[in-house]
């Protein structure tokens, strides 16, 4: 008899598995805008569609190291999955605020049975993040102010004679010390070594100060295709996606110099205090990043799959006929001179330059 | 005669019977409870949102529990060397130890970020050996020092020792751009990362021109509206008030319109043949773009609280002074002026500590030369928790900054005179 109703009841759990997902919820925390848009038409309406899951979207990407951390310090963790960049993901790692994914477990193996540790991009997966998309920081500059032809190297972008004009550039140490380098000369897989040496940190900064006086400085993704439309900077760094909308959906003649892209990923993390959510979190993690979702994500915005499987999956832009995979910074021709940005290294030495970046800003 | 002798020994009766002093105490006890639950929710709030939040960020400004708590042993074995060699066996034992209890607890990245705070580099080092401590076995010193050699570091592990106690004042020196050297001295930073005493320099001499520029501009406009017929008083208030009814973001964003390279104001110029293409002025993403900005958003805590004293003076007062015989400047001088000085007090309290702590408007149109101390702050509180630390610091040097400004104006001015409105 007991048997019989453990039976019935656990038939009945079956059953009522799709009605109790329908009051399920999951808060998913992104950055707004274009981006959450893709995610929001790649991943979230496919899997309500499919468990009946209701997504509540929040947009605090932007603020995610410092909620994460308040939200688990006061034991009140609403946050289900946060889209983070993966040096912060790496700070809230070593913090303990994030749970530790096993990839292999947790995520869908590619197509052909290649388990996600070795299907994932190398060296984007981390302790506690799944990358979902690769995107490029990399300059770009307004056709308009060169007519005779814009700059095409990192070198070029420093020669103020031959391209005059303001730059306009991140207002962090991040990425502009690395180009400094570069510019001044520096192999492109030294650029760390030397980076984290004090000499190399003085040229960094000597290298910068050739060209002070012409820089004015960003700290929105929003604000550099705004200054090259204002023409308030001629050349700025800016994210390739946000460059890419600007040319397509706004026509601007913008071009981007592909040359030493900086290339970064962007993923997912679970903070923790989630255990009575965790089986869902998993199931949702595991739809919204298998290969079919991550090249979907590519249809809405211009930035790479962070699966090598999804590579070849990558098709068009919206309902439009615009080919999306020279848009793309993991497209073979814009990754030629790309330069892999070293989370590892920005860890360690951020806080360090970060304060010595302020002070030269600033002085 | 009787009757009166015996009212003096009785004390007064209430209607029931008690003592009328005790009835009346009683009664207006009840009355001062009633008024202590009337302000009793303000008093919460206060309390809640307000008194607990500071505390808590003053006490984590000093908090310093990452090598105590996380490496508990390593710290008790550091106590007995004398910091001249590289530290005994028995050390390294103990923070194999912690490193294994730090893996398994999620604790050692804490201890790991704290250290690397001082020694950059020494995080990843750290992570490093504690991933392939667990497969090791005694003696560690060697095998420590052959998995990386800045294990022999002697800076790192003085900084472990030194840094072992709970409460630190480890950020606020680097508020101030001091910082510990090796031997746990303090000298100031190196001149590259000096920046936070100049920006305190910096937030408050802004402040005070910001606070100068206001007083001269609102001063004549509240006269004309105090002076100024109803109607024509009421239009000029609706046309200072419309923008302090107006978001800040826009009136920032519509000063970035203005003022850019290729804004309003620009074209303007160079149509009129001011200057030419080239010459186009840079007003915004600097600190003109600061002043300018903040002025207008903060004019109107001037004008009001001038405007309503101004009110209040006859104009009777002046005739009376020329009409014997003193010159108009003297006049104003000596008459009027000293009675708007409550007004003109209050608006410079209000205007420059609203300015002091200011955020948002620098942030947009500061760039480099024109961002205050908050904007740092800001920047150090999305960061490590370090930073979140540094953060916690400056925002507390800046709170004891707002009140000695509002203390020495108390003793200057007195703070009962002011007329807020």
């Amino acid at each position: 008899m007991k048997r019989v109703l453990i039976l019935t009841g656990s038939v009945a759990a079956i059953a009522l598995g799709g009605a109790v997902a329908q009051d399920q919820q999951l808060t998913i925390v992104s950055w707004g805008g274009a981006y959450s848009n893709s995610q929001i038409k790649a991943y979230h309406e496919p899997y309500t569609e499919k468990t009946g899951v209701k997504i509540v979207n929040e947009d605090k990407s932007a603020n995610a190291l410092a909620g994460i951390r308040a939200q688990v310090e006061a034991d009140n963790v609403t946050w289900d999955i946060v889209d983070m960049l993966q040096a912060d993901a790496q700070r809230a790692c070593d913090e303990g605020l994030l749970e530790i994914v096993d990839h292999n477990e947790w995520l869908a193996p590619a197509p052909d049975g290649t388990p996600a540790s070795e299907d994932f991009i190398e060296g984007q997966l981390g302790d506690c993040y799944i990358p979902q998309i690769l995107y490029a920081t990399m300059f770009a500059y307004n056709t308009e102010a060169f007519p005779d032809g814009g700059p095409q190297t990192i070198e070029d972008i420093w020669d103020v004679e031959k391209f005059p004009g303001t730059r306009a550039l991140q207002q962090i140490p991040q990425k502009n010390l690395e180009w400094a380098l570069i510019a001044d000369g520096v192999p492109d897989d030294e650029v760390y070594e030397v980076l984290a040496t004090p000499e190399g940190q003085d040229r960094a900064f000597a290298k910068l100060d050739e060209i002070k006086d012409h820089v004015i400085w960003w700290s929105e993704g929003a604000q550099p295709p705004q200054m090259l439309a204002d023409k308030e900077a001629v050349i700025a760094t800016a994210y390739n996606g946000r460059i890419f909308n600007a040319q397509v959906n706004e026509d601007q003649p913008f071009e981007i110099v592909w040359d030493r892209q900086m290339l970064e990923s962007d993923g997912w993390v679970v903070p923790v205090g989630n255990d009575d959510k965790m089986e869902l979190i998993r199931d949702y993690l595991f739809f919204a990043t298998d290969t079919q979702r991550l090249a979907d994500q590519a249809k809405y915005i211009s930035y790479g799959p962070a699966r090598s499987s999804s590579a070849p999956l990558v098709g068009t832009f919206e309902d439009t006929d615009i080919d999306m995979k020279p848009h793309m910074p993991t497209n073979p021709e814009n990754l030629e001179t790309a330069v892999t940005f070293d989370v590892q290294f920005w860890t360690d030495y951020g806080d360090a330059l970060e304060e010595r970046f302020n002070a030269w800003v600033a002085g | 005669m009787a009757s009166t002798d015996g009212a003096i020994k009785e004390p007064i009766l209430a209607a029931d019977g008690t003592p009328l002093k005790q009835a009346l105490r009683r009664s207006q006890a009840r009355e001062r409870r009633a008024a202590f639950l009337l302000v009793a929710p303000l008093l919460l709030f206060i309390l809640i949102v307000f008194a607990v939040p500071i505390a808590s960020m003053i006490w984590r400004s000093v908090y310093n529990p990452e090598v105590r708590n996380f490496l508990p042993q390593t710290a008790a074995a550091l106590q007995e060397w004398d910091g001249e060699d590289v530290p005994p066996e028995p050390v390294f034992q103990a923070m194999a130890a912690d490193m294994i209890v730090g893996v398994e607890k999620r604790t050692i990245g804490r201890a790991a970020a704290r250290i690397n705070r001082e020694i950059p580099g020494a995080r990843s080092r750290m992570m490093r050996t504690a991933r392939e401590v667990d497969e090791w076995s005694a003696p560690y010193r060697e095998k420590f020092l052959e998995t990386d050699e800045r294990w022999s570091d002697l800076d790192f592990w003085r900084l472990l020792k030194r840094e072992t106690r709970l409460v630190t004042p480890a950020y606020y020196l680097l508020a101030l751009d001091y910082e510990y050297t090796a031997d746990g001295e303090i000298r100031p930073r190196p001149e590259v990362y000096r920046i936070y005493k100049a920006l305190f320099w910096r937030t408050a001499w802004m402040s005070m021109l910001i606070t100068g520029i206001c007083i001269l501009l609102a001063y004549p406009i509240s006269y004309l509206m105090a002076t100024q017929p109803t109607r024509l008083a009421n239009l000029l208030l609706i046309l200072v008030l419309l923008p302090f009814w107006t978001s800040l973001l826009v009136r920032t964003s519509a000063w970035i319109v203005l003022l850019q390279q290729q804004g309003v104001v620009n074209e303007l110029l160079v149509a009129l043949n001011v200057i030419d293409e080239g010459g186009r002025l840079r007003m915004i993403y600097n600190r003109t773009g600061t002043i300018i900005a903040m002025t207008h958003i903060l004019l109107p805590f001037m004008v009001l609280p001038l405007y309503s004293v101004m009110k209040t003076i006859p104009p009777s007062y002046l005739r009376a002074a020329k009409s014997l015989g003193a010159h108009p400047f003297r006049a104003w001088w000596r008459v009027y002026f000293p009675l708007t000085i409550p007004g003109l007090a209050a608006g410079c309290i209000l205007v420059f500590i609203l300015a002091i702590g200011y955020y948002i408007t620098p942030a947009l149109v500061g760039g480099d030369s024109g961002i205050f101390i908050s904007n740092l702050i800001a920047q150090n509180m999305q960061g490590s928790s370090a930073q979140l630390k540094l953060a916690a610091a400056l925002a507390t040097i800046l709170l004891v900054a707002v009140l000695v400004v509002y203390w020495v104006f108390n003793k200057l001015i007195g703070v009962d005179k002011l007329k807020f409105g």
